[in-house]
């Protein structure tokens, strides 16, 4: 077993110790956020404004794991779009023509920004409100930007959806309270969460976003809402703005995290707690019974996280607390205090927290420290594996239903099965 | 601006990772900003390379664009001389750093580093990744390559080459590497460099050593090859050895520029494609429509093979790089077709969809394209996929590569007596149109009539008899879209405007073979 990094910093109650580093962050760009977000909104096409370099991201993220027939593409500006605005604009305009002209089932337009189309300084929202009022009604076109130099990975599906805040539906001031739970999840999994609240007696429940961009939901000072993933920092602002309130919870990972969060809400709707406890009483013992298999294998394993998508820190607090395994660090490409304040007074103490990246110094780290498992990306990931290093692929965190109670097992399952596969094989 | 859903290459400063990643002790240094590593993730998952490409990103975000990334740069290129030692050092930017006009060229120069450092111009918006990777190779060998070496006494030694163009992330470089290096064994001949596989800093200095120089891949070698002709006076093959007739061609040319009689060898070191295409189980290949797409160098290697090693008609032959469009249009005129010469993959479907092929050999994309219309299809050419780097040796080039060139084509079509049972068994209430191939498994049916247009192939209104439709579709699936087409090719050729069950058979007649 290896003794967990010393601490470079004093814990206070209200702020856990960070080592704050500056060096070459090995993380995906917002733009990567499309990959999940398209299957997502079925009724929303993706257009990024980008080079080569983006189009080429896209695919090999996506290439990796799926391919479909996408509903995103890249507008690739070449040399004579950087020679003037005025010319840009022009061609994105004809590239949005030919677009809609080809997929008229399209209702929902995002225009995405990316690193080149800001630093030449190509105004994105100024062509959303032109090309809008060309193809309104049939198509909504909106903006975000997905850019490295603003969004690092699960960012960009923060800025997606704060680009929808402003369009939702504004409801009257004595409209009945409603409940949003935002963040995009795995259909399943939301099916799964409006169930829980039907059950529990929760009524006027809706997501952001919804299956298709055309049914966004009302907003109005009655309206509260629970953030499903940690990510979301824009978006709980803008719906703040719109008068929503947020409910201040864990996040819905393992059992601890999904009660907590499911609890936030019924305190919040007037729940009565005999009854919240008697509703969730089958699904948690049904997930502990799942979790159960997994403890065995995780138990006193050490694990380090890379800085990925933001969910390290909630999935740290459920690896430790409900699987008993040992942090070693934690790193985050960013840490929401706000939002992450109840995560991060239920993880253990002394552990490493880490934000941002130097990712030459943190191998170092992660090989001084030889972790049973490492959760990290794409590109570290084998190299790690051949120094005899077992890892877990972080954006599989992204991509699969990890949320709820019926996915708890599934969620450790993902950490156990590298270290199972590595006493399984003889080779 | 171009609209684009996939692409076939990446931006040039992924053609430049492919060759860093590709050598040992070279690391590269790139201006870019954060995201951009996602390229690392092309080497380690869709090579299962075991170690990172030497590469750095600045990584700057919009923070740092107000303040100084040239700061950063320079700090980067300090550590990566700390840290990983190389022996030297290429430094470029990407799309979003060329913007920002940084001048990394600039910045490197005055910096006075203890190893050589190689700046690379690589146009983003206007060059793409094999071009990327050509200019970088050029731009290794410019600086590196010692001047003063050249070639031994030939008296005292066998004939010594180079072999250049190899890269990472190549479709079966390390195979064709292998193969290559044993066909010129056979002949007698050394190596002197393989590169950029596998070479460094010190390798790459000795190139003016070898007698001549063997261009393996055009797209990434031939600038570098061009310079060494130029600077060093060594001439270079450029008969890109894929195929039995290739291969022999390549075999003399190599040969005499060595001065040694290469017959003996290509007596005994035949590949066995030959014997199983003239084997009669071939037969059934004859005049089997393939369309072929991939770079340049590949699909004209392929439409070769098609055509003379197994008796193929080439009906589609195409390429995605523009800088070798002028080998495909002359091989598309030897075989009587349009070139398809485009990097958008939505013509190459439709092309495909026209064409109407009953195999296509293409690149990833085509790959998929192929699956949605129910055609078989074999890889010939990057861009690659996890796939096409197998765990067995699988060369493209030399004899053995036509051997596996002959499996892997042949494998995905229905097979010669496979043909006859079809046509056997076709009232069979188990073998219906809707059945599927049996080793797909129940719920794999094949669509209605699959690559047929749902609209006549021509202008021309012409009507299908019901008697005729009746017997149009006693054909077997596979082949009725054809006939659907050619009897309404002749059709209109004859101005018949109604088909009837004799237009069908006339037509049939009319373009027997």
């Amino acid at each position: 077993m290896n003794a967990p990094a010393p601490l470079t910093a004093h814990r206070t109650e209200d702020c856990a110790p960070v080592l704050k580093e500056r060096g070459q962050r090995e993380v995906f760009c917002g733009l990567t956020g499309i990959i999940w977000l398209h299957r997502k909104m079925q009724d929303a096409f993706f257009l990024v404004v980008g080079s080569r370099t983006c189009a080429h991201l896209l695919q090999s993220a996506a290439g990796v794991m799926i391919f479909a027939e996408p509903r995103f593409a890249t507008a690739i500006m070449e040399e004579r779009d950087l020679a003037g605005l005025a010319d840009a604009n022009v061609e994105l305009d004809r590239i949005v023509d030919q677009l809609l002209a080809r997929r008229p089932e399209i209702k929902t337009l995002f225009l995405v920004g990316s690193c080149p189309s800001e630093v030449i300084k190509l105004d994105l929202s100024k062509a959303a409100q032109r090309l809008g009022a060309k193809h309104a009604p049939q198509v909504r076109i909106l903006n975000y930007s997905g850019s490295g130099i603003e969004t690092t990975f699960t960012e960009g599906e923060d800025a997606c959806l704060a680009s929808l805040v402003p369009v939702m539906p504004a409801l009257p001031k004595d409209a009945p309270k409603n409940l949003i739970i935002v963040g995009s999840l795995p259909d399943i999994v939301e099916d799964q969460f409006r169930r829980l609240f039907s059950e529990l007696g929760i009524e006027h429940v809706a997501s952001l976003p919804e299956r298709a961009v055309a049914n966004l939901p009302g907003i109005g000072p009655n309206t509260r809402f629970l953030l499903a993933q940690p990510f979301l920092g824009d978006t709980a602002q803008a719906l703040e703005e719109r008068g929503a309130v947020r409910l201040d919870a864990l996040f819905p990972f393992g059992v601890e995290g999904t009660t907590n969060w499911l609890h936030a809400a019924a305190a919040e709707f007037g729940i009565d707690d005999t009854h919240f406890e008697r509703t969730l009483r089958p699904y948690q013992e049904r997930a502990i019974k799942a979790l159960a298999h997994q403890r065995e294998r995780l138990q006193g394993r050490t694990i380090f996280f890379m800085p990925d998508s933001q969910l390290e820190v909630p999935l740290a607090r459920f690896l430790a607390n409900e699987l008993g395994m040992h942090l070693i660090e934690v790193g985050t490409p960013y840490l929401h205090r706000r939002h992450l304040a109840q995560e991060l007074a239920a993880l253990p103490p002394a552990i490493l927290l880490s934000e941002g990246q130097d990712v030459d110094r943190q191998l170092d780290r992660v090989r001084a420290a030889k972790p049973d498992l490492t959760v990290c990306g794409l590109g570290l990931a084998n190299p790690l594996e051949a120094e005899g290093l077992s890892t877990k692929w972080a954006i599989e965190l992204v991509f699969s239903p990890i949320h709820g109670f019926d996915q708890a097992g599934d969620l450790a399952e993902l950490f156990a099965r590298p270290l199972r596969r590595r006493d399984v094989l003889r080779v | 601006m171009q609209l684009s859903v996939w692409t076939y290459e990446g931006p040039p400063h992924v053609g430049a990772m492919r060759v860093a990643t590709a050598m040992e002790g070279v690391h590269y240094l790139l201006h870019s900003p954060q995201g951009d590593t996602y390229a690392d993730l092309l080497f380690t998952m869709i090579e299962r390379r075991s170690k990172r490409p030497p590469v750095t990103y600045t990584t700057f975000q919009a923070r740092d664009l107000g303040k100084d990334t040239s700061q950063l740069f320079q700090t980067a290129a300090l550590d990566i001389v700390e840290r990983f030692k190389p022996d030297a050092m290429i430094v470029g930017a990407s799309c979003t750093a060329e913007l920002i006009q940084d001048d990394p060229a600039g910045l490197i120069e005055n910096m006075g580093l203890p190893i050589p450092v190689i700046p690379l111009e690589l146009p983003s918006y206007q060059r793409k990744e094999h071009w990327g990777a050509a200019e970088t190779f050029y731009q290794i060998v410019r600086h590196l390559a010692d001047k003063d070496r050249k070639p031994a006494d030939k008296a005292s030694r066998r004939p010594l080459v180079n072999l250049l163009g190899p890269t990472a992330l190549g479709f079966r470089h390390r195979d064709d590497v292998t193969e290559i290096k044993g066909l010129l064994g056979k002949l007698g001949i050394d190596i002197n460099v393989v590169a950029p596989l596998g070479a460094n800093v010190a390798d790459i200095a000795k190139l003016g050593e070898a007698d001549f120089n063997i261009v393996l891949y055009p797209e990434t070698g031939d600038l570098a090859a061009d310079y060494l002709k130029r600077e060093f006076g060594q001439p270079a093959v450029r008969t890109v050895p894929i195929g039995v007739g290739a291969t022999q061609d390549f075999v003399r040319e190599v040969a005499a520029l060595a001065e040694i009689d290469p017959e003996a060898m290509l007596q005994d070191g035949l590949s066995r494609l030959s014997w199983w295409s003239r084997s009669i189980d071939s037969n059934y290949l004859t005049g089997k429509r393939v369309f072929i797409f991939g770079d340049g160098t590949h699909a004209v290697a392929a439409a070769r093979i098609a055509s003379e090693e197994l008796g193929f008609k080439v009906v589609g032959l195409g390429c995605y790089n523009r800088e070798y469009a002028r080998e495909v249009r002359a091989a598309a005129k030897l075989y009587g077709v349009e070139p398809l010469i485009t990097d958008d993959h939505l013509a190459v479907e439709t092309a495909i969809q026209e064409a109407q092929p009953e195999l296509v050999l293409g690149t990833q994309m085509e790959r998929h394209i192929a699956k949605r219309f129910s055609i078989p299809c074999t890889v010939i050419s990057s861009p690659v996929h996890v796939q096409d780097f197998p765990a067995r040796y699988s060369a493209q080039m030399g004899f053995e590569g036509a051997n596996v060139i002959f499996d892997s084509w042949v494998h995905p079509l229905v097979m010669g007596l496979e043909e006859h049972l079809l046509t056997m068994f076709r009232d069979d209430f188990e073998f219906h149109d809707g059945a599927g191939a049996s080793h797909l498994g129940p719920g794999h049916a094949a669509p209605e009539s699959a690559p047929a247009p749902a609209t006549p192939a021509n202008d021309t209104e012409t009507v299908w008899t019901e008697e005729a439709e009746r017997e149009l579709k006693k054909i077997p699936f596979f082949v009725r879209g054809k006939a659907r087409r050619n009897t309404e090719h002749f059709a209109a050729e004859q101005g018949v405007s109604t088909i009837e069950l004799a237009t069908l058979y006339e037509a049939k007649a009319h373009y027997a073979r």
